[in-house]
């Protein structure tokens, strides 16, 4: 795909009652976004699994949304507390592996709002185009982890 | 043995056809994908012909497993898996791609759209590989309805279940029942005294048998699930037992403290610290306002019981209530639990009473500045001045007033940008009210818009240009400043281009209809869903209007949206239906998307390690803990169990268990494993 313009792909992982909404609604306003997100549907954030996020990355995603409801809007009443909490010990761990974080990103966003939808897409996917393609995973064998300057020169390259 | 897999892609008119190409979406869902074996593409899925097509196809060509590609799955995702129920199918096997709403709509350039729509009904496709037949779960309902709020829209709900034969809770938390429209002079457009339509169906509603009536109560909180919700109640202490006084008045008229402001009269008029809210109230049975008592306020500052401070007790004296008195000043709240099959919420809404924000109208500082809803009190026969308009700061009679429309509404730089939409309508009722009692006064209104859309009232407003002569003015004011007794309204007329300097006596400001304070944290604890102006939000604005976010809560009334009385009447009646239809089974069926802790023969039972994070993450309570026994008796392990009446089906057991022993039907791992694996990377 060099000769083309890298185009990321984004996989976010949508709670049905906040998010899935809100992303909807962002359609019914007819608000354009740009066409790199692919939508998982959950019934809440707080049933994400990180393994879920990592066969992701493993499979080539460039960028990774979690979005839900706001804080106290849960329709499970705590759900998004826990996928937070979760959140919290997993993203330094993603870190630590060498992911760079603004990979992924985690948000809030109500069925009322299309608006923050189509921002927070665009948003991502403009970040991830400048950090460029990842493919720290595919080269998660042979090599150390992505440094800050993105990937590291391979071992086999530097000798 | 592999699923057959039909996939249908429907044009939705040109709404998805416009932007992506429907035919090589279809063509491309066969491409490399041996699992399906049927595609075809539709003009209107949903529509009658579509439905057939897809029962058809299901037949003819031996299909388990669907994928409708049309809009989001809130709009039709039941509609097809109806469809394919009644084609035989288990209906858990139909996924809906949603290519409107997240693509065809939002992505203008048609290759862009049509590659990605190719994704999103191959993540389908795969998920419908590795779906499961599911079967409903029923649950048993409890035949009482609660109504929360006891406006309008509230009595007119509950007294229409009530007549139905159930049983009905009503909590007010206000010390008697009525809410605005009880405080409202007359309705427009037929001008009719509001207090001679209300009254008589408060008194209906406390004599109906069937409802039970907590007032100066409020929701602690809501557990449970459709059919089948424990709701916790507050009786506030009212310090007044109900079941003993008669209502007989002899304490409120020795009560000294006669200078509190009346919430009931907006401000305008005094009440005593023990009273009821006004004459008419249901209860007729006083309350003490501990706030404001004299003996209340001495023992809090004394640190003592109310009961031991000696400071008043003319109420308790005066009491004619024998041998125990009514009035007990060592009331304490009191908590009660209703099993409840489903709930209405009708807690209406607040007007904008602070109107410090609007500098430019004196910032709440001028006396004869008021609300709409204070001028209903004015203008009413039981308000503080018995019906005649005397402006606040003199009692005057105003000679010239002059009304600001959309004074909070329509406003985005306040922060309010909807309409509140019966302003319109009652400032014109205003004008004639104020006509019909000052005949030689003058009128003046500055209004954006005339929105008078309703049966008869167009004819209503210009009644009261044409016959009354109120002055109507298109513009907005920019500044109201004090001129001896007098009040300098400055605005602008847009349609002269001129600019208007109006010496008046009052100014009325149609104040805006505003959620309630505590809306906000009042969804949290219904976990009902909110617009950004804290309005309750119903499911579909146009097909499921009453219909909350949470299955078995129903929405009535102004808590939804700004509304007139026939319209929150014509509300709160079909929610009443709502629920009547709710009640009217044993059983209901509930979707089968709940969680599951595997069980697997022996000598294993169970990968779960009875580590029990599945039970404390639950926000529901429906882990529970079961003994593996061997045949002697004795416990071979603990494991987890979910209670699937009530598992809501969120996942969290699912994503916290450590052993990956909880399944969530419907959403699995294999099957969100199977749409990320599904994605084209580059």
């Amino acid at each position: 795909m060099s000769e083309t313009k890298f185009e990321p792909k984004i996989i976010a992982f949508l709670c049905n009652w906040c998010t899935y909404a809100g992303a909807d609604l962002a359609g019914t306003g007819r608000k354009q976004y740009q066409a790199n997100v692919r939508i998982i549907k959950l019934p809440c954030t707080g049933g994400i699994d990180p393994l879920f996020l990592i066969k992701a990355f493993e499979r080539g995603a460039d960028g990774i949304l979690v979005s839900g409801c706001h804080p106290g809007d849960c329709h499970y009443n705590s759900g998004n507390y826990h996928a937070r909490r979760r959140w919290n010990v997993f993203r330094p761990l993603l870190e630590f592996c060498g992911i760079n974080p603004n990979r992924i990103q985690f948000s809030w966003i109500s069925a009322a709002e299309g608006g923050k939808w189509v921002e927070t897409i665009n948003s991502i996917v403009d970040t991830v185009r400048a950090l460029g393609p990842f493919e720290g995973y595919h080269k998660l064998n042979t090599i150390g982890p992505e440094t800050s300057g993105e990937v590291a020169a391979a071992p086999s390259e530097t000798g | 043995m592999s699923k057959k897999i039909g996939v249908f892609v429907c044009h939705c008119g040109t709404n998805i056809s416009a932007t992506v190409d429907v035919e090589k979406v279809a063509e491309e869902a066969k491409k490399n994908n041996p699992g399906v074996s049927y595609t075809t593409t539709y003009k209107y899925m949903c529509s009658d012909p579509g439905q057939k097509l897809l029962r058809d196809k299901i037949k003819e060509e031996g299909l388990d497993g669907v994928v409708v590609a049309a809009c989001s799955p809130k709009m039709h995702e039941h509609t097809f898996r109806n469809a394919a129920k009644k084609a035989g199918m288990n209906p858990y096997h139909v996924e809906i791609s949603n290519l409107r709403e997240q693509c065809s709509w939002v992505h203008p350039d048609k290759p862009t759209g049509t590659e990605k729509s190719i994704d999103l009904v191959r993540m389908m496709t795969e998920k419908t590989r590795k779906d499961k037949s599911l079967n409903p779960i029923k649950v048993p309902v409890t035949k009482r309805a609660l109504v929360i709020g006891g406006g309008i829209a509230g009595i007119q709900a509950a007294l229409d279940i009530a007549d139905a034969g159930h049983e009905v809770i009503m909590v007010e938390r206000e010390a008697s029942i009525g809410g605005h429209m009880a405080q409202l002079s007359e309705t427009f457009p037929t001008l009719d005294c509001s207090q001679c339509i209300m009254t008589p169906k408060m008194v209906e509603l406390a004599q109906n048998e069937n409802i039970k009536l907590y007032t100066w109560s409020e929701i602690e909180s809501v557990d449970g699930y459709l059919g089948n919700f424990d709701v916790k109640i507050r009786k506030k202490a009212r310090s007044v037992d109900l079941d003993l006084c008669t209502g007989c008045s002899s304490c409120w008229q020795v009560c000294p403290s006669k200078k509190i402001k009346s919430e009931f009269d907006m401000k305008l008029g005094n009440r005593t610290a023990i009273y009821i809210p006004f004459p008419q109230a249901i209860p007729s049975k006083p309350v003490i306002d501990r706030e404001h008592c004299l003996l209340f306020k001495d023992a809090r500052k004394k640190n003592i019981p109310p009961n031991d401070s000696k400071v008043c007790r003319k109420c308790l004296d005066v009491c004619p209530i024998a041998p125990v008195k009514a009035i007990d000043y060592s009331q304490e709240d009191e908590f009660i639990t209703e099993k409840i099959g489903a709930i209405i919420v009708a807690t209406g809404f607040k007007e904008l009473d602070d109107t410090s924000m609007y500098g430019e109208y004196g910032g709440g500082k001028y006396q004869d500045v008021i609300t709409g809803l204070q001028f209903e009190r004015l203008a009413s026969a039981s308000g503080p001045t018995e019906g005649e308009i005397q402006r606040p700061s003199d009692g005057k009679l105003p000679e010239i007033i002059v009304f600001i429309q959309c004074v909070g509404s329509r406003d985005p730089a306040k922060g309010c940008s909807y309409c509140s939409k019966t302003c319109c309508m009652y400032t014109a009722k205003h004008t004639m009210l104020y006509k019909h009692k000052v005949h030689d006064g003058h009128a003046y209104v500055f209004y954006i818009d005339i929105r008078c859309a309703g049966k008869d009232y167009e004819e209503f407003w210009l009644r009261a240009v044409e016959e009354e002569g109120a002055t109507y003015l298109r513009g907005r004011v920019s500044r109201i400043y004090k001129k001896g007794d007098k009040l300098v309204v400055l605005g602008a007329d847009t349609l002269t281009g001129s600019v208007v300097e109006i010496e008046a006596d009052m100014v009325v400001l149609a104040s805006a209809m505003k959620a309630q304070d505590d809306a906000e944290k009042f969804a949290q604890k219904l976990s009902i869903q909110y617009n950004k102006d804290k309005f309750f939000s119903e499911i579909h604005p146009k097909l499921k209007p009453v219909e909350s976010s949470s299955a078995g809560i129903f929405l009535a009334g102004t808590c939804q949206g700004p509304k007139d009385i026939p319209e929150t009447v014509a509300q709160a009646g079909a929610a009443a239906s709502k629920v009547l239809a709710l009640l009217s089974a044993d059983e209901l069926e509930r979707e089968p998307v709940v969680a599951k802790v595997d069980r697997l023969p022996a000598p294993i039972f169970s990968t779960c390690i009875g580590c029990f994070y599945c039970k404390r993450v639950c926000p529901y309570g429906a882990i529970a803990e079961e003994d593996i026994k061997a045949r002697d008796g004795s416990v071979i392990k603990t494991v987890a169990r979910v209670n699937e009446g009530l598992c809501q089906g969120c996942g969290l057991c699912a994503a916290t268990c450590r052993s990956k022993s909880v399944e969530l039907a419907g959403f699995n791992d294999e099957q969100v494993y199977a749409e990320i694996n599904s994605v084209e990377f580059n």
